[in-house]
């Protein structure tokens, strides 16, 4: 299982860098996760790409899961309610500043 | 630029358009309880919140948006008449002003979250403002903020609440590219009220190689209870409006409208469906029978039930019926933003620091085209004489307009004093109108800037001191209601700026007699009712019996005169007793640029500003070494420039007077030649001289030849201490 860990933001700034980046990850292997642990910012585009990144998954059968969600990921993905719809395990932890 | 610095750059722009704001809202606030028709101005201050909020949102400044949100609350009250007018509510109003103006400062200072200080501070100012609303909607605003945070918890847990309105969502595919970012208008959106049930649409996103990860591909569906209004959810998405697809539907609509709705977006028609069953806006047999209908078209109209008989052209003529109160808004708005741009192209803004470099050069032009002028006269050659003097003409209007451009009208400055006028009359427990004229009148930006502290200071002592108590006043047989007078007119190249005040006048016997006790004046003296007045510009004088807070300390009045000085002002006062006081300030138009006398002394040239020049006459051939002459029966005292500066060389035959007044007091100048009147360009002396006194600054002449500005009032004072006080390194200095 290969392991990608995301440290850098996931905003406009940084989405085609990392469109790039996942999209090589997702080629890399076929049983995948990705680290958001040090995602210290998301907007629009870095949901985006969440989206784009697990739908090419399922679509060349492959896995792939989110983990250790951030809490600004965790906020963006329950924001557009989509924590349900993705499917990955996710510790809440809500309350941490 | 990078993307981090244009943000910086709209935060600074939103926090100047927001101070802007800020005021504006005072102001109508100030003027709210005076106007016959205040509707206009509620108007006007709803809008200035309004907007406030909303850029606020869109920079993601929760705590200004919720705060500013219960303010705008209130003011929406007050233009629906829910509330009346009243000056408790204008009280009200106003701390909030400061505190929005406080938080957006806060901003600026780099504080992008709100601290518990401030908030405590706002939730108590809210407290107040909170019992003009109704008890019900207050609960309401008051806990947004919570509420957006059960909205996750809820939407999380898959709980379901039904909202009263659905929103479609698709966002422009600049969105991104433009730092709109639709999340953050969600999130924006989630402070108006709830969102019951929200699904992201990506289904526009094309496969990955095709995929551009700056265009926005992302659409929402909401489900969003609120009790705001359509226009107010509609105003969430103001920005993004252009590109996007906005629809906002209340939930009670025709099943009609929302089967159009399904047929106008981009997505498959039956998953759209099953999104409105989901959200409860449909029931599954409705939208069967309405996607039937449609399939089957008008062929089957007649069987089908009565509800959805109409063709599908009428069902869109009806919800363009329906949002027409949305069309209606999107005009106003269109139409407030061609009236926005219109007076954007008819002011820019102007960083003042490129104003002075303008005006700067403009000098250095006007200095040689004088220096063209001159050689032109003595080529003694006619065409290029005419060609000189029109480009000295030219040149003229140039220096002209360029001042102009630093004209700003004096209203505005005098319009912050409401505000005072209101605060200090409250303080003091007396009932006191300020009365505005001459608010147009025009005068350089950096006098106004500077005149505002003396003018503080003078309308808080007429208020203190001027103006008597209630009792007093009706005792006296005066309108119980005191009034304070700022009034500003052009007089003679310079402005005249009046405070007067309808109070008791100076006591001319008691300012006297504290001089005397102050050993300021001698016991005998016999002075003018003006030069009296004069005194109370001396350090450490007040005659107040009482000290307040306010004034009366003996501080601030020879500061006013300080100040006014410095601007190269006078002040001068008039009043009777029982009658009232006015204190008037002439300033001249511009500090840059004044009209000067040009005299020659030696091989030197100074010049004296031309308003403090009385005349000029023959030094006459008997006076000798004498410092003082006969002028007319009156004592001139004598200032002979050649040993202050330090010129050593023969006199020539025949010597000049140039008569100096200064507040009151004449001097004579001792120089050797009057060159003429001369319009010139102040340079400020660096650094290196600021210890010299009797120079005011410096200017080039044509010749290129650097002549010093004689600083009148100091000169004098020389005169008045009978000491040399210039040192003798005070040379003249050319080029």
């Amino acid at each position: 299982m290969q392991t990608l860990t995301i440290d850098d933001e996931l905003t406009i700034f940084t989405a085609a860098e990392q469109k790039q980046n996942l999209l090589a990850f997702l080629n890399s292997a076929d049983d995948l996760e990705v680290n958001l642990a040090k995602v210290e910012e998301m907007d629009t585009a870095g949901l985006q790409l969440l989206i784009l990144i697990k739908r090419e998954a399922a679509q060349t059968d492959k896995k792939l899961r989110f983990v250790m969600h951030s809490k600004v990921v965790l906020d963006i993905l329950e924001l557009a309610n989509l924590t349900t719809a993705f499917g990955d395990q996710v510790i809440l932890a809500h309350n941490e500043g | 630029m990078s993307f981090d610095e244009e943000m910086r750059e709209a935060l600074q722009t939103f926090t100047i358009e927001s101070l802007e704001l800020l005021q504006d809202m005072e102001d109508c606030l100030l003027s709210l309880e005076d106007d016959e028709d205040p509707s206009e101005r509620v108007n006007a201050i709803f809008r200035a919140a309004h907007t406030i909020k909303g850029s606020s949102g869109l920079f993601g400044l929760d705590h200004i948006v919720s705060f500013t949100h219960v303010v705008e609350s209130v003011l929406d009250a007050l233009r629906d008449g829910k509330i009346g007018i009243s000056s408790e509510l204008v009280a009200a109003l106003l701390p909030c002003c400061d505190h929005i103006a406080l938080l957006i400062r806060n901003v600026v200072d780099g504080q992008l979250e709100a601290d518990p200080a401030m908030s405590e501070a706002g939730r108590t100012l809210l407290d107040e403002l909170q019992q003009f609303l109704q008890p019900v909607s207050v609960l309401d605003k008051a806990v947004t903020v919570n509420e957006k945070q059960d909205v996750l918890e809820a939407s999380g847990g898959g709980t379901m609440d039904s909202g009263n309105w659905h929103l479609s969502l698709r966002f422009g595919p600049d969105s991104l590219r433009d730092g709109m970012d639709p999340l953050s208008f969600i999130r924006y959106l989630s402070t108006l009220g709830s969102i019951a049930q929200l699904t992201t649409i990506s289904e526009s996103m094309p496969i990955a190689d095709q995929m551009d990860p700056e265009t926005c591909y992302l659409g929402f569906e909401i489900n969003f209870k609120s009790t705001a209004s359509k226009e107010e959810i509609e105003g969430v998405f103001e920005f993004v409006r252009e590109n996007s697809t906005i629809r906002i539907l209340p939930m009670d609509s025709e099943i009609d409208e929302f089967i159009s709705l399904i047929k106008e977006l981009p997505e498959d028609d039956s998953f759209l469906g099953q999104l409105l069953v989901k959200s409860g806006a449909l029931t599954r047999r409705e939208l069967e029978e309405a996607l039937n209908l449609q399939g089957e078209g008008d062929a089957e109209e007649g069987s089908q039930s009565a509800k959805l008989k109409q063709p599908i052209g009428e069902i869109l003529v009806e919800q363009q019926v329906v949002q027409q109160p949305i069309v209606s808004a999107a005009l106003d708005k269109q139409k407030q933003i061609k009236d926005n741009k219109a007076r954007e192209n008819q002011s820019i803004r102007v960083d003042a620091e490129r104003l002075d470099i303008l005006i700067d050069l403009i000098g250095e032009l006007v200095i040689s085209s004088a220096g063209v002028n001159i050689r032109a006269l003595e080529a003694r050659e006619t065409g290029l004489q005419e060609a000189s003097s029109e480009m000295m003409r030219l040149v003229e209007e140039v220096r002209d307009s360029a001042l102009q451009l630093r004209m700003v009208p004096i209203g505005t400055t005098f319009s912050r004093f409401q505000r005072v006028v209101r605060d200090v009359s409250k303080e003091l427990g007396k009932d006191i109108e300020l009365i505005i004229s001459g608010g147009d009148t025009e005068v350089d930006k950096s006098v106004v800037e500077k005149i505002g502290d003396p003018l503080m200071h003078l309308v808080r002592n007429s208020m203190d001191h001027g103006i008597e108590t209630a009792d007093l006043r009706s005792q006296r047989g005066k309108p119980v209601r005191g009034s304070l007078r700022l009034n500003a007119y052009h007089a003679s190249g310079s402005i005249v700026i009046e405070v007067s005040d309808d109070g008791g006048g100076l006591n001319r016997d008691r300012i006297l007699e504290k001089a005397i006790e102050r050993g300021l004046v001698q016991p005998n003296a016999v002075l003018s009712d003006q030069d009296v007045y004069a005194l109370i510009f001396e350090p450490g004088f007040s005659t107040a019996q009482q000290v307040s807070n306010l004034s009366g300390r003996g501080v601030g009045m020879d500061v006013v005169k300080r100040n006014v000085t410095a601007l190269r002002g006078r002040i001068e006062v008039e009043s009777q007793i029982g009658i009232g006081t006015t204190m008037r300030i002439h300033l001249p138009l511009t500090l840059a640029i004044i009209d000067g006398f040009m005299v020659g002394v030696g091989k030197s040239t100074f010049v004296i500003p031309l308003d403090q020049i009385l005349e000029c006459v023959a030094l006459p051939d008997d006076t000798g070494e004498r410092e003082y002459v006969d002028l007319r029966g009156e004592v001139l005292p004598l200032i002979r420039l050649r040993p202050l500066f330090d010129i050593n060389c023969e006199p020539p035959r025949r010597e000049n007077i140039v008569v100096v007044e200064y507040a009151g007091n004449k001097a004579g100048f001792i120089v050797d030649r009057l060159l003429g009147e001369f319009q010139t360009v102040i340079k400020p002396l660096s650094k290196l001289f600021v210890h010299i006194k009797g120079v005011a600054g410096s200017t080039i002449l044509g010749s290129g030849k650097v002549a010093l500005i004689l600083d009148v009032p100091t000169l004098m004072e020389f005169v008045s201490s009978k000491n040399t006080l210039v040192p003798p390194s005070l040379s003249q200095h050319s080029s």
